[in-house]
């Protein structure tokens, strides 16, 4: 961590923000500050060049072109890279979280990803949208997971990556497996502000990126939220 | 044709059976209390006459309005101003696809005029169907994702549409993705009505590269692609024609994304040959549209209602909305879209300071969304109780489409 504050990056919102991406960079820094921690937050666009001492970096969704386009530019880039190998914590949605692997679908060709883990994505038979549901990897300690998920991709995990869950309701990677988790990254198919479903994995990448415990905040908003969208699908 | 000829007599044998069919099943469905008609009709017609919609519309000189936001109001504002030329046909229930446009048109009977609310995605067919004068373009922004098509798609869609047609295009010029999908247009108005939400257009659709925006005025910094000269714009309350020439445009409708629905209704009327000092006087006659900003009291609290269905039009709805009491009511039905992720597009920190009142099928997601947003509010599980919660005053609504069309149905479906 940083010297003083939580530093969270959001990465090329001009390029990787379809829909309430914007929520997760919001909801960390709301349970940071709720805990007194002070708290920066940074969202770096595209002509920009990223930060390499951030805590948690944020990818969000996009359309094709401009997820291809995101793809080159961090490439080129290196500083997510950089961060990640100083012990940043990265959280990645849907188009975001296809980028973290070696190839993914977009514009009708494969594309290069990031080859910041294990796995690989292609085009799917059909459209998942819907509700999304697990049981989280047990390692983690997380309740179940709750999302909505929007996206034409089916992901591969290899050998080196575990799954974030084993999907309950919805598509996820492949219908039975959804997202991936290693190291301090995790990604995920629920989009969007996946966070407000779903603040223990906020919380988690907080742990991750101070290094210590996260005591408990009055969630019950949040709670009434989970329990309502996770009866829905029951 | 003959001036004395109307569409319905040039119609051929089974759009004449098809109209009349159509025309009677709306009124069935009003009478049974089913519906007020204006999808049913139509889509018993189309299928006697798949070319009834054309058939229809021949003989007619018709305009098309469509984008996001603001389509239902600025297709009543344009069949207002055209009015000064005689009688317009429109869908003005806000039935906005081909089965809507037909049963709009078989019930006007033989009018000179058309004027069309447009879905989106129904531009195509329906400028190919109706041979339009003029198409107006308003805005684009992310809409219901799950099912809409995304931004960027969408614009190209609409650029094919319009390229080589033979149709004038009257064009929000502060809209960069609308500018690139109507500047392959023949000929084009352009109208600055302003963009309030810009979070779907940071990115060019010609070259990928940033768009800059700097006091009003936008460019893209890779390419040609920039706003161009309006020929229609607002100073203040005013309305400025191409000549420079101010109408003071005095609406029943609030904000001022309605006095630019006003400029380009009135831009549109012009390509018609519609005078706006003509056309002014009749654009203030103009009340709610199918309960929006409609007005109803009950037990002594005056409500009005605003209806939002997507993040840019969320911001418009804080702009009209008095700091009184406010109600914020959010379902997630397939009309409007399943996905409530867009919440957090929305900065709901202009309500700060008012008292502030949740309630609908996803009352949930917006209070996670609110208590993150450190906007205060009190949960309440009917609209009777939201009435209950607040005191004899005024009462703004706020809500999405179902929501919206509940609360209305509580006031009397009231218009």
């Amino acid at each position: 961590m940083s010297t003083e504050s939580v530093r969270i990056v959001w990465v090329y919102p001009d390029l990787l923000s379809t829909y309430g991406d914007r929520g997760n960079m919001l909801i960390l820094a709301w349970r940071a500050r709720m805990r007194g921690m002070p708290v920066e937050t940074v969202e770096v666009r595209s002509d920009e060049r990223l930060p390499d001492q951030g805590d948690i970096y944020l990818l969000g969704g996009g359309e094709d072109g401009p997820q291809a386009l995101a793809a080159q530019r961090m490439t080129l880039d290196r500083g997510l890279h950089r961060a990640l190998e100083s012990g940043a914590a990265l959280f990645a949605v849907c188009a975001g979280y296809q980028l973290v692997g070696s190839s993914f679908f977009a514009k009708g060709e494969m594309c290069a990803g990031l080859d910041l883990l294990d796995l690989s994505s292609d085009r799917g038979p059909t459209r998942a949208v819907g509700e999304l549901a697990g049981t989280p990897a047990p390692d983690l300690g997380l309740p179940p997971i709750t999302g909505f998920e929007n996206h034409g991709g089916r992901t591969h995990l290899g050998a080196g990556v575990r799954p974030l869950a084993r999907v309950t309701t919805g598509v996820g990677n492949d219908g039975a497996s959804e997202g991936v988790w290693q190291g301090k990254i995790v990604g995920t198919y629920m989009h969007g502000p996946a966070l407000a479903r779903n603040p223990a994995i906020g919380d988690l990448l907080l742990s991750w990126a101070t290094g210590s415990t996260m005591e408990p905040l009055d969630d019950a908003w949040p709670t009434r939220l989970r329990n309502e969208r996770l009866a829905a699908v029951r | 044709m003959t001036s004395n000829t109307g569409p319905n007599k040039s119609l051929p044998l089974r759009a004449k059976v098809a109209t009349s069919v159509s025309k009677t099943a709306a009124a069935l469905s009003r009478a049974a209390g089913r519906g007020d008609g204006s999808v049913i009709g139509g889509w018993i017609g189309l299928k006697i006459d798949p070319d009834l919609l054309s058939h229809l519309a021949a003989g007619r000189r018709v305009a098309l309005v469509s984008g996001t936001n603001g389509k239902t109001t600025t297709t009543r504002l344009t069949a207002a101003a055209m009015g000064v030329l005689g009688d317009v046909a429109t869908n003005s229930l806000g039935a906005n696809m081909p089965t809507g446009h037909t049963s709009a048109l078989a019930r006007a009977g033989h009018t000179p005029y058309a004027v069309l609310e447009v879905d989106e995605h129904y531009l195509d067919q329906v400028i190919t169907a109706t041979s339009p004068h003029v198409v107006a373009l308003l805005n684009l922004s992310r809409d219901q994702l799950d099912r809409a098509k995304e931004v960027a798609m969408m614009a190209s869609l609409w650029r094919d549409a319009l390229r080589g047609r033979d149709t004038h295009v009257v064009a929000n010029a502060d809209d960069p993705m609308v500018v690139w999908a109507a500047r392959v247009a023949d000929s084009v108005t352009w109208v600055a009505s302003g963009q309030r939400w810009h979070d779907d257009s940071w990115v060019c659709p010609e070259c990928g590269a940033h768009i800059e925006r700097v006091d009003g005025d936008w460019y893209c910094t890779g390419c040609d692609l920039r706003r161009p000269v309006p020929q229609w714009r607002l100073d203040g309350d005013a309305v400025v024609d191409p000549f420079g020439e101010h109408h003071l445009v005095t609406l029943q409708l609030p904000g001022r994304v309605n006095r630019a629905n006003a400029a380009t209704a009135l831009a549109v009327a012009a390509q018609f040959g519609v005078r706006a000092a003509d056309a002014v006087p009749r654009l203030g006659q103009v009340t709610s549209i199918a309960g929006r900003y409609a007005t109803a009291v009950r037990d002594e609290r005056t409500i009005r209602l605003l209806l939002a269905k997507n993040p840019a039009g969320w911001l418009e709805a804080f702009d009209m909305a008095e700091h009184v009491p406010t109600l914020l009511s959010i379902n997630a039905r397939d009309p409007d879209g399943l996905d409530t992720s867009w919440l957090y597009d929305v900065d709901f920190s202009p309500l700060h300071g008012r008292p502030v009142l949740i309630t609908g099928d996803r009352a949930m997601d917006l209070a996670v969304r609110l208590e993150v947003n450190g906007v205060s509010f009190t949960h309440v599980t009917s609209f009777a109780r939201a009435l209950a919660a607040i005191p004899p005053g005024r009462l703004e609504v706020i809500a999405n489409y179902t929501a919206f069309q509940d609360i209305r149905a509580e006031l009397d479906r009231v218009n």
